[in-house]
Formats: C-alpha cells, sequence, structure tokens
C-alpha cells in the first residue's frame, strides 16, 4: 500500500512518485500522511516537506517549499507549493545570511520596514536554515 | 556614371532593413527556446491545482464559495491578454478579433462587459474602441511574474464577489506549434467542474482552519496560475509569431533586393547601349 505524491511549484514539477510516508509543515503544526488518510485541505507554512519513498531508494528525501496548499486524499497527496527546492540544492551559508537580513530588518524598524513583510522573510529564512542544517547533519552521520 | 542612383540607394535602404529583420528573427528564435521552456515548466502546477479545485468542486462543503455559484448572467469581464510589442504577424489582430465577436455576442443580449487588458497592444486597440476597460497593466516583460499580474487579476475578482459581473474569462494564445497559434476564450469564473474521476460521491475535506478561508486561497491561487500561464504561453506565441514574421519579412526583402537589382542592372545595361549607339551614331556622322 502506497500513496503517490505530487510535489509541484510555479518553477515546475519537483517530484513526483510513490510512498510509504509523506509529512508536511502544515497550519496547524506538521502532519504525517500515510496512505488511506482522509480527505484534507490546509494551507502550508514554509518549512520542509519529508518523503519515505516506497521503492528504491529507502532514504527519506527533504524538500524545502516556502508555503502553499496541501490537498490529500486517500490515495494522492498533491503539495502546491509557492516555490520548492530539493533540499539537496539549498545553500545553508545563503539561509543563514537571509536569516540574518530579516532579523535585522526587525531590529532596525528605522527604516520605515514593512514588519509583517520582514517577520516573514524571517520564519521563512529559520525554516530553509533549519532543512539545510538538518540536512548536512544527515550527511555527516 | 549616375545612372540607376535611386535605385542603388534603395537597395542600401532594403539592404539595411533586410539586415535588421534577420537580427530580430535570430533574436525571436533564441528567446522562443527559452520561453517555451518557462512554458512547460509552469504547466505541473496549473494542472495540479486544476486538478484539486476539481476535487473540490465536487466535494460538498457547508460553506458555498462565490465563485463556485453559478450565476445570471447581467454583465461579464475579460482578462485579455496580448503582446507589449508589434512586429509579431496577426497574432494580436487575430486574437482581437475573436474577442470582438464574442463582445457582439454577449452585446446582442444585452449583456455589456468590462476589460482587463494584459500587454500595450491590447491596451492600444481597445482605448479606441467604445469599450469600458477598468484595469490594465502594461510592460510585464518576456518573464511575466505573478506579482505583476496579481493587481489587475485582483480587480477582476473582487468585481466578480462584489457581483459587478457574473461571469470571467480569459483570453489569450494558445501555442499549438512554432507556425500555429491560436486564439482562446476560456471561462475562469464561476469555475467549472472538471470531469470527474473516481472518487466516491458524498464527502468532503477536513478543511485546516477553516473552509471559507482555504477555498478563498485554493481558488485565488488557482485563478492566478491560470493567468500566470496564459501570460507565459502568450510569450511563447508572441516569439514564435515574430519569428515567422521576421522570417517572412527577410525573405520578401531579400525578393525586394532582386527585382531592384534586375531593374538597375537593365537601367545601366540601357544606359550603355544608348552611349554605344550615340558613339556609332558620331563616328559614322565623321567618317561620311
Amino acid at each position: 500500500m502506497a500513496i503517490h505524491v505530487d510535489i509541484v511549484s510555479a518553477e515546475g514539477a519537483i517530484w513526483s512518485g510513490k510512498a510509504n510516508m509523506v509529512f508536511a509543515p502544515a497550519r496547524e503544526g506538521e502532519v504525517g500522511i500515510a496512505p488511506r488518510h482522509a480527505p484534507l485541505l490546509t494551507d502550508l507554512r514554509p518549512g520542509e516537506v519529508r518523503v519515505q519513498p516506497a521503492e528504491g531508494e529507502e532514504r527519506e528525501l527533504f524538500f524545502y517549499v516556502t508555503g502553499g496548499i496541501l490537498e490529500i486524499q486517500p490515495h494522492l497527496v498533491t503539495v502546491l507549493a509557492d516555490s520548492a527546492l530539493r533540499a539537496e540544492d539549498l545553500d545553508e551559508a545563503a539561509a543563514l545570511e537571509a536569516r540574518e537580513r530579516a532579523r535585522k530588518a526587525l531590529e532596525g524598524r528605522a527604516g520605515e520596514v514593512d514588519i509583517e513583510q520582514a517577520q516573514r522573510e524571517l520564519v521563512e529564512a529559520e525554516a530553509r536554515y533549519r532543512a539545510a542544517q538538518k540536512l548536512k547533519g544527515k550527511r555527516a552521520g | 556614371m549616375a545612372v540607376g542612383k535611386e535605385i542603388r540607394t534603395k537597395i542600401k535602404s532594403v539592404k539595411s532593413t533586410q539586415k535588421i529583420t534577420k537580427a530580430m528573427e535570430m533574436v525571436a528564435a533564441s528567446k522562443l527556446r527559452r520561453t517555451q521552456q518557462r512554458m512547460e515548466a509552469s504547466r505541473p502546477y496549473a494542472e495540479h491545482i486544476r486538478a484539486v479545485v476539481g476535487h473540490l468542486s465536487q466535494a460538498n462543503p457547508d460553506y458555498r464559495h462565490p465563485y463556485l455559484e453559478k450565476r445570471e448572467v447581467k454583465r461579464v469581464g475579460y482578462i485579455i491578454i496580448t503582446t507589449d510589442r508589434g512586429l509579431c504577424g496577426s497574432l494580436n489582430v487575430n486574437e482581437f478579433r475573436a474577442i470582438l465577436a464574442d463582445l457582439r455576442k454577449w452585446r446582442e443580449q444585452g449583456v455589456e462587459a468590462d476589460l482587463c487588458i494584459i500587454g500595450a497592444k491590447g491596451v492600444a486597440f481597445f482605448r479606441r474602441l467604445n469599450t469600458n476597460i477598468v484595469a490594465a497593466t502594461t510592460h510585464v516583460g518576456e518573464v511575466p511574474r505573478v506579482a505583476d499580474l496579481i493587481g489587475a487579476i485582483a480587480a477582476m475578482t473582487e468585481a466578480y464577489t462584489k457581483g459587478q459581473i457574473d461571469r470571467l474569462f480569459l483570453v489569450h494564445n494558445v501555442f499549438v506549434n512554432t507556425m500555429t497559434q491560436r486564439p482562446e476564450i476560456r471561462t475562469l469564473l464561476p469555475v467549472e467542474p472538471v470531469d470527474a474521476d473516481s472518487l466516491q460521491k458524498y464527502w468532503d475535506y477536513i478543511y485546516e482552519p477553516s473552509a471559507e478561508e482555504l477555498l478563498d486561497t485554493v481558488l485565488n491561487r488557482y485563478i492566478e496560475s491560470q493567468v500566470y500561464r496564459a501570460a507565459v504561453e502568450n510569450v511563447a506565441c508572441e516569439m514564435a509569431a515574430k519569428m515567422v514574421a521576421m522570417k517572412a519579412a527577410t525573405e520578401n526583402a531579400g525578393k525586394f533586393i532582386d527585382q531592384l537589382q534586375l531593374a538597375y542592372n537593365k537601367a545601366r545595361q540601357a544606359a550603355i547601349t544608348q552611349e554605344i549607339a550615340e558613339i556609332v551614331g558620331g563616328a559614322s556622322a565623321i567618317s561620311q
């Protein structure tokens, strides 16, 4: 028993295949999706989507998404990401830099920065950094 | 020899025009490849969100979103995607013709239309006509971004939500292949149910956090993705049409140059013949 997973972003198809289990950062907390899950519709926070493929590689796959929509049907999971990256493409240094920039923008408040925007950027940068670090730990281990 | 000075100047000017059209052809060809890739890349998202919306229209939520409700048509809206620049053959003209035919059909039923136009060519065309333009965006460029389109889209979806328009259409060119592009008018709102794929009869999603909020997000995202995809496709059409038009222009310039060259040669030959005749005539007059 496996569930079909499609991960797409506005820039193209990211991954598609069968999986035993999928984890995604839903609005109300991380969700784990096994086959025959009840239909669910929710939106995604910035974070990582993890996929345990059904066949071939047993290694878990990581994808970084900046937000989007998650649709679940009993036989199907669709991740409509605003922007998605394979974790392999994540650049830890760039993520760290983006986080610093966002934090500075929040602290500095002087230049009439859009605070909501800055906060959103910070959340996104942090999620990106966490995902990059997790991946790094995995490689080292 | 001053023979055919005008012809020579003309040949020179046509040749430089030919150089320009040739260069434009090559530029369009190289851009075409990139825009085609972009078009292909935008396809998966558009198709998947279409599938999700299709599922959604079969679900049975307590809350009915206005985008899913069919209303009696009193006024219609169009989002029209055109190019920013010309020199792309009959691409825009064909599109305008299709739109005008459609508008006439509505007018006969007493239905007026609001237009939202993307692209400078469309704005220039419809401003001259007696039409009601409610929103316009120009110079989206060769790499359209959703952010640039959102304003125009929001104007129309808002009008729909408020009940100012009862139906929303999207008009753009469809890329069939490099030689063929055809205009297409598609209904965006209300969202038409997509043909059912084997889902059971009575069911509904679990919505997190709320159906209202999520339906709004998903349906707006859907509209945006469809318009974005149409914009990307239209750019690919523009490049293909421009390439073909410029290729034809280059060939025509070549033919024109050949004709001019022939005329020039004839004129020159006539002048030489005349000169010889004069010399011969003069010589025979002396020897007599």
